[in-house]
């Protein structure tokens, strides 16, 4: 054509880009949130002024919603990573218990008095490799057999929850309770340990696990030759082939990587705020993780946004409790997610691949079935 | 143009468009565009890439509307109307890219939206029945009960025809239809045509292709830079006036040179004691299908040569190319790149012996849309950017900026994603990330499939000079006139074997024609 586009079409996923449709989101929720409020019969200002006071208006708020933050930059990372390679990992709440649980296993076996600079990294081992163990199975037989990732990880995250719940009542649990005994090594320090405002938050040094996480993810996916595969891999994997990408071979090291990111996420509840394993502790984090990277459109840095952002909504809802129900600040979650999958493209076209990706795998079935 | 045509245009036009303007953003696709089609003529749109044929024709199909100007159809105004409009009206599109659901069989993509009833149920064996007959009226062959994924470019496109004929469309568009079909192929297509025309159908063809406009067509719109350039009646003009009137100035046409072969006969190609760049041996590949696809296929290229292969799509061509690239699994042989056995290496491995490769799907294989330019042009030479598994953004950057200069990829932005680019300049990004840098051994899939004529005459241009400088080169293409313009030796391909090798200089599109159908074997 002899007329050239007078300004680039989008180029990649830049920063500013990803900052618009979160906040317009956001504007939307806080509509419908002040419809809700005045539906209880409360002032939309006061409800909100005691969301802020209660997330961002002391340290103790700060210091809970960065704990939360922590658990879902992990999952929302783990989320994104597969997402980029055209992969659609449900399975992050399977893997960040599991995560959790390698961590308290370690930490449990470790010799008292282990110093925490080689604690610590044993214990974040652990997470790492049994969160990736528990990706793998469906990275596996995604790559040698073509079985959807979707159902996969859905049908293990039961397997995986209750495998460890059955372990940890048979035998590791402390009688009356449904969590190990403490970990004698590994401990992470505590926001509380050196600045007393934060003390009864469970904020703590995982944190920085996860934003070094974020940033060795972005630096993987658009500085390394491996990153660049499994972008391309994600975007068209017949062309990938062609430029000698080993598909099979990277979908199954990024399902391994995902499970790992995910279960870096259970050293938070681990070794940062209890000191034990316990039943349930995921609770949800794994599955709000999507939602974290779909707001954060895959990219590393929009993640740490979304994240803070689910976080403090569900602090909040603690905050609000005492006025309006704190499913309250759930529902802003969830307009929030809506109101993102709804307004921009590539989350929609994410969304689509997943059902064409679980559509293909019923159909390779049925045909099998039939034949 | 004659008196009856220009009577004929005149009198209640199967297709009236003026003054259509259209722009997406800050790109004018269209500017004051004009269409007359007469009902009962088959007319070519023709043009470069990107001078807004397709938008053009999109509108009249019903999925964009103009920003300004009016559309009619059998002299009703429908400005604006909607695909199932257009539909409705006996306006069919058959699209270059195509629009098929791979998972389903033909005769289900057929059939789609308009499916036969028994009771409740689709009544999949009449479907069948029904593709098959009109499969059988319009001498457009492919087996109804395969499924879309396993078809060749070629069979998909048949079936994105029957799809309109099956909607009973009586004005068909065709978006460069013959891009994916070989010369029997076109030449049951322009049966089909002229059947529809008989029967009082309209067509409108666009097409790049210059001879074709000649062979088939009744009247000529040219169009430029989103604008109708002009119009001619078919009779009395010549290529070279209406690659003239696209291009704005005269092109070297590779039609007017065909009798001229002994031209194009590189010194080097009278070496045949040079040692092979690529022998392959009793090689035998499958299809997806699990068919047999390439048959214990024997030959070799020398160096400074050019084997052409003509044939029917589907003879084992795509399977044939994919095995000597390592994408595909091969049953037995052996492939030698300049003597090394590279029959179980890998992708990289084969490359970095000298293989490039420029496959027939860009869309598919060749690009990644989304990448940029620049990261396009590493593919598959991406270990040869940083060391130690990281990129190096800076080297990458450099040889985008090298290989957009020295092969002319427009707009010479390194950073746009290729899917902002026109197809020949697509194109050009293959063509400069697989001839720019050192090979011995060149696979040419398709080289100028829906590239406009400005861009085959570079391509052209870059293959002979790599032969020239010594390369050896396996070219495939469903273009019978540019495989007899390019090759050395032509091999036809048929059923998976080379039914006959011919050096080119003796070969004639007549005299190749029956060992293609399969009739001389």
């Amino acid at each position: 054509m002899s007329t050239e586009p007078a300004t680039p079409p989008h180029v990649g996923i830049g920063l500013a880009g990803s900052f618009l449709p979160p906040l317009v989101a956001l504007a939307i929720a806080a509509v419908v949130g002040d419809l809700l409020i005045l539906s209880f019969g409360e002032a939309p200002s006061a409800v909100f002024r005691l969301l802020v006071e209660g997330t961002w208006g002391n340290a103790y708020g700060i210091g809970q919603v960065l704990y939360k933050t922590t658990t879902l930059v992990c999952t929302g990372l783990a989320f994104a990573l597969a997402g980029r390679a055209g992969l659609f990992n449900v399975g992050a709440e399977g893997q960040l218990a599991a995560g959790g649980f390698g961590a308290a296993v370690v930490g449990m076996l470790l010799p008292a008095g282990t110093p925490a600079l080689l604690a610590v990294p044993l214990c974040l081992l652990a997470a790492m490799l049994v969160g990736a163990g528990v990706g793998a199975v469906p990275g596996a037989l995604r790559a040698r057999f073509g079985a959807s990732e979707v159902i996969v990880t859905i049908m293990l995250n039961f397997i995986v929850l209750a495998f460890l719940n059955w372990i940890v009542s048979s035998t590791l649990h402390v009688p009356e309770t449904l969590h190990t005994p403490p970990i004698v090594a590994g401990m992470m320090p505590r926001f509380a340990d050196g600045f007393a405002a934060f003390r009864g938050s469970a904020a703590n040094f995982t944190i920085v696990f996860a934003v070094l996480a974020a940033v060795a993810n972005w630096w993987y996916l658009f500085r390394t030759r491996s990153g660049y595969a499994l972008r391309a891999v994600g975007l068209q994997p017949d062309a990938a082939e062609y430029g000698g990408v080993r598909v099979p071979r990277v979908l199954l090291v990024t399902m391994c990587l995902s499970g790992a990111l995910a279960g870096l996420g259970g050293m938070n509840f681990v070794l940062g705020y209890k000191g034990y394993y316990e039943e349930g502790f995921a609770g949800g984090a794994g599955f709000l993780g999507i939602a974290v990277a779909l707001v954060g459109r895959n990219h590393p840095f929009g993640i740490l946004g979304a994240a803070l952002l689910f976080a403090t909504l569900s602090q909040g809802g603690l905050a609000v409790n005492a006025i309006v129900p704190k499913q309250l600040t759930d529902i802003l979650t969830a307009v929030v997610i809506l109101a993102v999958a709804t307004a921009v493209p590539e989350v929609q076209k994410q969304l689509r691949a997943a059902a064409a990706n679980v559509t293909a795998a019923f159909y390779r079935d049925a045909r099998k079935g039939v034949s | 143009m004659t008196m009856t045509d220009a009577m004929r245009a005149s009198d209640l036009p199967a297709i009236r468009m003026t003054g259509v303007v259209k722009t997406f953003g800050a790109v004018v696709a269209n500017r004051d565009a004009f269409l007359d089609v007469a009902a009962g003529e088959i007319h070519a749109l023709v043009g470069e890439n990107g001078a807004g044929k397709s938008t053009l024709m999109r509108v009249l199909a019903g999925m964009y509307a103009p920003d300004a100007g009016t559309v009619q159809v059998n002299g009703k105004d429908v400005t604006g109307w909607k695909t199932q409009d257009a539909i409705a009206a006996g306006v069919g599109m058959v699209h270059q890219h195509f629009m098929l659901v791979p998972t389903l069989t033909v005769a289900e993509n057929v059939i789609l939206g308009m499916e036969p009833r028994k009771g409740m149920q689709v009544d999949l064996h009449r479907a069948v029945i029904e593709v098959e007959s009109l499969c059988k009226k319009c001498g457009l062959h492919v087996d109804a009960k395969a499924k879309v994924a396993d078809l060749s470019v070629g069979e998909a496109q048949r079936v994105e025809i029957l799809k309109a004929l099956y909607r009973g469309a009586k004005i068909l568009i065709l978006d460069e239809p013959t891009a994916v079909l070989s010369p029997p192929e076109v030449r049951d297509l322009w049966t089909v045509l002229r059947a529809l025309k008989a029967d009082g159908g309209t067509v409108v063809l666009i097409t790049h292709k210059l001879d074709e406009v000649i062979a088939i067509s009744d009247t000529i719109t040219v169009m430029r830079g989103g604008m109708t350039m002009s119009r001619f009646a078919t009779e009395g003009t010549t290529p070279r006036e209406i690659a003239r009137a696209m291009v704005g100035r005269d092109v070297q046409l590779h039609l007017d040179t065909q009798g001229d072969a002994d031209s194009w006969v590189a010194p080097v190609a009278s070496a045949p004691s040079a040692a092979p760049v690529l022998r392959v041996t009793n090689l035998s590949v499958k299809s997806d299908r699990g068919a047999r696809a390439v048959h214990d296929l024997i030959f070799e290229i020398r160096p400074g040569e050019i084997l052409g292969i003509a044939g029917v799509e589907g003879n084992g061509q795509t399977e044939l190319l994919e095995a000597i690239a390592g994408l595909r699994a091969m049953q037995s042989g052996r492939i030698e790149l300049a003597s090394h056995d590279v029959s179980s290496r890998s992708v990289h491995e084969r490359a970095d012996l000298g293989l490039s490769h420029i496959p027939e799907d860009r869309h598919r294989r060749g690009l990644i849309l989304d990448y940029s330019i620049a990261e396009n042009l590493i593919l598959g030479r991406q270990h040869h950017f940083g060391s130690f598994g990281t990129l190096d953004a800076a080297r990458i950057a450099t040889h985008a900026a090298e290989q957009v200069q020295r092969f002319d990829i427009r707009p010479a932005m390194p950073s746009l994603p290729a899917r902002a680019l026109s197809g020949g300049n697509q194109q050009k990004i293959v063509i400069a990330r697989e001839m720019g840098r050192e090979f011995s051994v060149l696979l040419a899939a398709q080289p100028t499939r829906g590239v406009d004529v400005g861009a085959i005459e570079f391509i052209h241009a870059q293959l002979r000079a790599a032969r020239d400088a010594g390369r050896g080169i396996l070219l495939v293409s469903a273009d019978l006139p540019e495989v007899l313009a390019l090759s050395d030796r032509i091999a036809v391909m048929y059923g998976g074997r080379f039914v006959t090798v011919l050096p080119a200089a003796q070969c004639t599109a007549e005299q190749l024609g029956p060992y293609m159908t399969g009739a001389a074997v």
